[in-house]
């Protein structure tokens, strides 16, 4: 059997919009079977989506589905490369609605578009099945979003009934890559070791360049060749599930082994027991090896039998979060720094969590109690930008502290300068275990 | 611990990583360059040292997962995030930049490991 390339050209909602187009032309010169998937929703993304489609039922899709489609759309349907996405975020449906809208502008036929559902578990039925899973503490919270990762299966059914687009809400992101592999090699659900190998395909396909040199560089250790034009990346996906990745022809980045290294242990605890809906994926074993410039191999990954439960996610309010900065420089500039820090700290008092960050000498790897920036002694920096930054359910709280920092260009240390503030609404998550009897994914054909 | 047969140099100069986040939990890969600096990391990047380094930020347990095959190893560092990126008030909510920290750790060299000047990192088959 001919081995199935998979393209990747988003990792995330907000990814560049340009990275399609190189990737399918690569994929129609190889003139192999191939699928094309943009990873469009982390964590987050699904709640805020969630709350894009209160405003308008129409939308809760990938805001960008448009620019992402719009130059590979034709294409991938006249040379029959399956597009798989979960851009369908909050609104799957909606997403489907606007791929035949953008078909019928481009002069295309109606494409046969499937929608795969059962994720969104914020409805009342699904309510009723979260809620007893959920800490007490959460009772009385009303759900933002709330969704059941789901598996690969639905995927590859809809595409071997001749689905050309598989629109997806929350699925686990390896299945956007395994969904295709199913369809294309006929595997089964106990098919262990392929299953773990394409998720493993899945895993380094899921965030677009993170594995051909995006997010890698570090001048003098570890140098990019032409990272503003990084390509991203391309699975070849063998029968027995192993793959070598590689990415667009003619482009920037790389990849090689310390690029694959990264991405296969990328957001993964203990790496001989990697859940997913489909399979647990055992790395215990993995090799990789270089085949070829650009192309490394991955095999023996193994595969155990899937959990029985299936994660979910549910988002609540979760207050406000304000944030301001003010900048010194010149002699003395960490001192007026330092100064600026106590003002603030002393005019709000113990109203809310409030953390204050000296950029320039340490911001990000502090904690937010600050014992870190406590413990470092005060030095001579000349260019320090004081970050202060706090939360609270009141948004009034928020809007004062926000006001003190403000006004420490009236009443704080000499020559304060650069003032910016900006506060926004949070979300708050809580994770769960759902029996995955309970659960029912399913796929329909989108009607134009 | 000094050792006046061996050199202290940062992590940086013989390993690279990657880190991301799960909820507040952060996962750091660590992977040396050089087939013959995987034994230092074993020896030295333990889940104690681990711990110490990141002491700071109070994680609630280092958990470290050996991959021999790949010359790395993951380190799983729990409620390091306070919070993770729904809660933490830090600018780098999901701790992106926690596997620069972790190779800002000095480990002990002997002299014959040191990394050339001017190349270390650099990895003659695949650069």
């Amino acid at each position: 059997m001919e081995n199935l390339f998979v393209g990747s050209a988003a990792g995330g909602s907000g990814d560049r919009v340009d990275a399609a187009a190189p990737i399918v032309a690569t994929l129609i010169a190889s003139g192999h079977p191939a699928a094309l998937i943009f990873e469009n929703l982390a964590e987050r993304t699904l709640a805020f989506a969630q709350l894009a489609k209160r405003a308008n039922p129409a939308l809760g899709y990938e805001p960008l589905l448009d620019a992402e489609l719009r130059p590979i759309l034709a294409d991938c349907i006249r040379h029959g490369i399956a597009i798989v996405s979960n851009f369908g975020a909050a609104n799957p449906r909606g997403a489907a609605a606007h791929v035949f809208r953008l078909a019928a502008e481009l002069g295309l036929e109606p494409p046969r578009v499937a929608v795969v559902e059962g994720d969104d578990l914020a409805g009342p039925e699904g309510e009723s099945l979260l809620r007893p899973l959920l800490p007490p503490e959460r009772a009385g919270q009303p759900f933002v979003s709330a969704n059941v990762y789901l598996g690969a299966f639905e995927i590859a059914q809809a595409l071997q009934q001749g689905a050309q687009v598989v629109i997806t809400g929350r699925v686990a992101d390896p299945a956007l890559t395994l969904g295709p592999a199913i369809a294309h090699f006929g595997w089964g659900p106990q098919d262990w070791d392929r299953l773990a190998g394409a998720t493993m395909a899945g895993h380094l396909l899921e965030c677009g360049a993170q594995v051909s040199g995006g997010y890698f560089a570090d001048p003098g250790h570890k140098d990019v060749p032409d990272l503003a034009g990084v390509g991203y990346p391309i699975a070849e996906i063998m029968a027995d599930g192993s793959c070598v990745i590689g990415k667009a022809a003619d482009s920037g980045g790389l990849v090689d082994l310390r690029t694959v290294k990264e991405q296969l242990l990328y957001e993964i605890h203990d790496p001989a027991a990697y859940l997913t809906p489909d399979v647990v994926a055992d790395l215990s074993q993995a090799t990789l090896v270089q085949v070829g410039p650009n192309r490394v191999r991955l095999a023996g990954v193994r595969g155990h039998p899937r959990p029985a439960t299936l994660k979910a996610l549910a988002y609540f309010e979760g207050g406000w979060l304000g944030e301001a900065e003010i900048s010194y420089a010149g002699p003395n500039a960490e001192a007026r720094a330092r100064l600026a820090m106590e003002v603030v700290r002393q005019r709000m008092g113990a109203t809310m969590p409030l953390r204050f960050d000296l950029i320039g000498a340490m911001s990000i790897f502090g904690d937010d109690d600050g014992r870190m920036l406590s413990q470092q002694p005060p030095g001579h920096l000349q260019d320090v930008r004081l970050r202060a930054a706090g939360r609270h359910d009141d948004q009034a709280e928020i809007d004062r502290l926000l006001r003190e920092v403000y006004s420490l260009w009236l009443c704080g240390p000499a020559g304060g300068g650069g003032v910016r503030t900006a506060k926004r609404q949070r979300l708050s998550s809580t994770a769960c275990l759902v029996p995955r009897e309970a659960v029912r994914p399913t796929f329909i054909f989108a009607k134009p | 611990m000094s050792n006046p047969l061996t050199v202290a140099i940062p992590l940086h100069a013989i390993a690279h990583a990657r880190s991301g986040d799960k909820g507040n939990h952060s996962n750091i890969c660590l992977f040396a360059y050089r087939p013959e600096h995987y034994a230092i990391l074993q020896a030295q990047v333990t889940e104690q040292s681990v711990a110490q380094l990141f002491s700071g930020r109070r994680p609630s347990a280092v958990r470290r997962y050996l991959l021999p095959l790949l010359g790395g190893m993951n380190f799983l560092i729990e409620n390091v995030l306070d919070g993770g990126v729904n809660e933490s008030l830090n600018l780098d909510m999901h701790g992106k930049a926690l596997s620069s920290y972790l190779l800002s750790m000095l480990v002990q060299l002997p002299p014959a490991l040191l990394p050339a000047a001017g190349h270390d990192g650099h990895h003659p088959h695949t650069g």
